[in-house]
């Protein structure tokens, strides 16, 4: 596993190159689709033959396959930057997604503390371990495009924009949350940084993102607006089992919506195996049957994740259409704060613990000096800080008082209806205040 | 939001991305909301007692310039709603399964694709659960979906979105995101249509928090509902009935919108209020003609909105006559009968001199045979009966 030149991804059925005979991948060759999916060549030529660089053979069907390291160099040189740039990243791009993914963590381990200090309640489900999916994808986008998660959306939320304040805000239910403190761990909304939400029944929120991805193709089509806007969708491995899911594919592909499906698939639903729940684990491999590529990537590797990103999301922008991408990634907490997290293999455990996202990309900072070790205990001490900050800003915060408890439940009050003197509902005192009979 | 309520302004909330879109002043119905004397007209009590529709809008205190109108079929008057709230705001489309190309399947899209196309029209794959979802997404990146359900019925598949997305989105983003989407379709017993196409889903939506529910009935009130409910910011559910679409009705050229929130009474009377909503009202003014004719006089009043209930012209009613009589079509259990039983009993239960009495659909699945399905919704005769067991 490497943060390193030697970009060793994927399984790319996207790349159409005849020399691409590695039957390794079965039928992962046969693409659906338009020939230049990617719009661009850079993934492509040489494939060398496949190695099994991660011992999957108990969990997955397919080897990673070795990309020769001459694609990417390729890529970097027609792009004509100077000497130092056969690498992935530049030191300020290294540096923001070191900062995204330690605030992740922090968060989420600071999360964890609350939590069994009596601070938050409910369920609580965290990140740990999957933060180079969000910030590999997240980290790419700009204000106005949308994020969707699931109910695991603290990170996503932060990865877009949301200052920390609001989430730790949230989790403590305070009135100064980015909910109010309506929402809760599981609903995490910012209509600023449009993050869509925080769904709590899986698969939920995937129409919610086809929906904002249509919305962005209607604005461009219909109002004749200059929208690119992008939506991503992140979900689980339990997901991709769910109606909704394939139901979406379809319409994303039909009508070829700018919407990126990211399946963060970290092999459990709570303590469902995927091998044990999926006729075919290979989620990828779902997305040709609807017509969109389907990639599967490593997920622990913010910089590959990045890469196979900037191609789906670019896809999605030039309105060439959606794209499925895996992201095999693992969650080193349980399913929640509230999960003994007794099923999984320790031995499983400690495997992917090796393949820390945070600090593979430590190591890749280091090795290519891009930053020092100075440089990044700046940044954690700033992540910290602001952690510290945010906990301390929920504490402060005031509960919601009663009259919080009507308002929002209609964006037009007067749906409360009319009462018995003719007023309507709403505009009775007691409304304001919370005590009134609806 | 709107700051003045009851006024009599026109309904529209302001749009959310288009400043532009300032509402056009329109004349907004806001009848009941009069003191009852007003409605004691001795010319109509005794005798314009129909079962035509066009006896709601006999009663309606329209514009004064009041024109002839045009006529129209209840399925075209929910079409020319539509098609001015299109007109009217380039962000209202319409999901739905055969909306587009073929029309709906009772027409009431029909044409709207060819005039805006394959995409404010947008003809969706069998996936009730998904396209609504959709609706929610697209509702709140900025635009105004009706969602039709081929059949009410199907929207059962949707239950998921429309609970939890359409109903509790904007309460648990803390107020940041409307949801200002329609969810519309045919719905109740049709005409031995079988049991999964003739359900009655008003009795299943009806606890979803954050939802509003209304039931048109008249070619007049299916046009205004429908607009308003476009209008509206918040998640409309819009109960049509199978068995209405076709009937005629003289209404407005000028534009208007009804309130979501209002009943309509349907005939002014003394002896008995008897609520109802639906087609069931065209039973309720069938047995109004016989109770007529033996000397009984009933007021009538279409309640529209389901939820939530006018309780202002419902209790008007009730002081003044002192006996209840509710008629619907939904099941018995849970239905919204039960409902509004028990919210007049909290409110108005020192009015009341009798029990009230609900009569509801069989707690059934309905059947196919036309006699079993005769006997499982409630038939004029059954209304006079009770009315007569009210009154005595």
């Amino acid at each position: 596993m490497a943060c390193s030149a030697t970009a060793k991804i994927i399984h790319n059925p996207l790349v159409l190159s005849s020399s691409r005979s590695a039957e390794k991948y079965e039928s992962c060759c046969k693409i659906s689709g338009p020939s230049s999916l990617l719009g661009s060549k850079f993934l492509g030529k040489k494939l060398l033959s496949a190695k099994s660089a991660i011992s999957l053979a108990s969990r997955r069907s397919g080897a990673v396959v070795a990309v020769s390291s001459d694609v990417v160099k390729e890529k970097k040189v027609k792009s004509g930057s100077s000497a130092a740039s056969n690498l992935l990243i530049t030191k300020e791009e290294g540096l923001v997604l070191y900062e995204d993914m330690y605030l992740g963590r922090a968060f989420e381990d600071m999360c964890a503390q609350m939590y069994y200090r009596g601070k938050m309640f409910g369920f609580v489900h965290l990140y740990n371990g999957q933060e180079a999916v969000s910030t590999g994808f997240i980290k790419l986008l700009k204000q106005e495009d949308c994020v969707v998660s699931t109910y695991r959306d603290h990170v996503h939320s932060l990865s877009k924009g949301v200052p920390a304040r609001q989430v730790m805000s949230e989790l403590f239910g305070k009135t100064t949350g980015c909910c109010r403190g309506q929402g809760g761990s599981m609903h995490m909304f910012s209509k600023e940084h449009n993050v869509l939400g925080g769904f709590a029944f899986i698969g939920e929120g995937i129409p919610v993102a086809t929906g904002a991805a249509f919305t962005s193709k209607y604005k461009r089509e219909v109002l004749k607006e200059d929208c690119d806007e992008v939506t991503l969708a992140f979900f689980g491995d339990g997901t991709c089992n769910n109606g909704q899911f394939f139901e979406c594919l379809n319409m994303a592909a039909l009508w070829k919506l700018p919407i990126v499906f990211v399946v963060e698939n970290n092999l459990w639903a709570i303590g469902m195996s995927h091998l044990r729940s999926t006729s075919d684990p290979q989620i990828w491999k779902k997305g040709p049957a609807f017509g969109m590529p389907g990639v599967h990537v490593d997920g622990m590797d913010v910089l590959k994740v990045r890469e196979v990103a900037q191609e789906a999301i670019g896809r999605a922008r030039r309105g060439e259409g959606p794209t499925l991408v895996e992201c095999e990634t693992y969650r080193f907490r349980g399913h929640s704060l509230a999960d003994p997290d007794e099923l999984r293999d320790p031995a499983e455990k400690a495997r992917y613990a090796t393949r820390d996202p945070i600090t593979a990309l430590k190591k890749y900072l280091f090795e290519n000096n891009l930053a020092n070790e100075a440089e990044l205990k700046a940044v954690d001490k700033k992540i910290d800080e602001i952690i510290e900050d945010s906990v301390e800003f929920a504490d402060a915060s005031p509960v919601p008082a009663r009259n919080q408890l009507l308002e929002n439940v209609f964006a037009d009050p007067r749906g409360f209806g009319i009462g018995p003197d003719g007023k309507y509902r709403c505009e009775d005192p007691k409304f304001t205040e919370g005590t009134a009979q609806v | 939001m709107e700051a003045s309520f009851g006024v009599s302004s026109a309904a529209a909330a302001n749009a959310v991305n288009s400043p532009a879109l300032s509402p056009p002043s329109l004349p907004f119905i806001r009848s009941e909301a009069r003191p009852i004397s007003w409605r004691v007209d001795k010319s109509r009590k005794a005798g314009k007692i129909t079962t035509k529709a066009v006896a709601a809008q006999a009663e309606n205190p329209a514009s004064a310039a009041s024109k002839p109108g045009h006529e129209v079929l209840l399925f075209e008057a929910l079409r020319e709603g539509l098609e001015e709230e299109m007109e009217r705001d380039p962000r209202v489309c319409i999901f739905g399964e055969d909306v587009g190309h073929y029309g709906g399947s009772y027409k009431v899209s029909k044409g709207l694709a060819d005039k805006y196309g394959d995409l404010r029209v947008l003809d969706t794959p069998i996936a009730e659960n998904s396209f609504t979802g959709m609706a929610v997404g697209a509702a709140m990146t900025g635009l105004r979906p009706v969602v039709e359900g081929m059949n009410m019925g199907f929207l059962l598949l949707a239950f998921n979105q429309i609970s939890d997305n359409c109903g509790m989105l904007h309460y648990t983003s803390g107020g940041q995101f409307t949801i200002p989407t329609v969810i519309r379709g045919p719905g109740g017993v049709g005409r031995q249509l079988g049991a999964e196409h003739s359900q009655r889903l008003e009795s299943y939506f009806q606890s979803i928090p954050g939802i509003q529910m209304v039931a048109c009935s008249t070619p007049y009130n299916a046009k205004g509902l429908m607009k308003a409910a476009i209008r509206s910011e918040n998640p409309v559910v819009l109960f049509e009935h199978v068995l209405l679409y076709n009937l005629k009705e003289r209404i407005p050229d000028e534009e208007y919108v009804v309130s979501l929130e209002e009943a309509e009474m349907v005939r002014p009377g003394e002896h008995v209020t008897i609520l109802t909503y639906s087609r069931m009202r065209y039973h309720v003014m069938q047995a109004a003609k016989t109770l007529v004719n033996k000397g009984y006089d009933p007021e009538v009043i279409d309640i529209r909105s389901l939820k939530p209930f006018d309780l202002y012209t419902i209790g008007n009613s009730i002081k003044k006559t002192h006996k209840v009589l509710i008629v619907e079509e939904c099941m018995r259990t849970g239905g919204i009968g039960a409902s509004l039983t028990a919210a007049i009993n909290e409110n108005f239960n020192d009015y009341l001199d009798a029990p009230i009495v609900c009569l509801s659909s069989q707690d059934v699945p309905t059947p196919y045979a036309g006699t079993l399905e005769e006997w499982t919704v409630v038939q004029p005769g059954q209304i006079v009966t009770a009315v007569e067991q009210l009154c005595r």
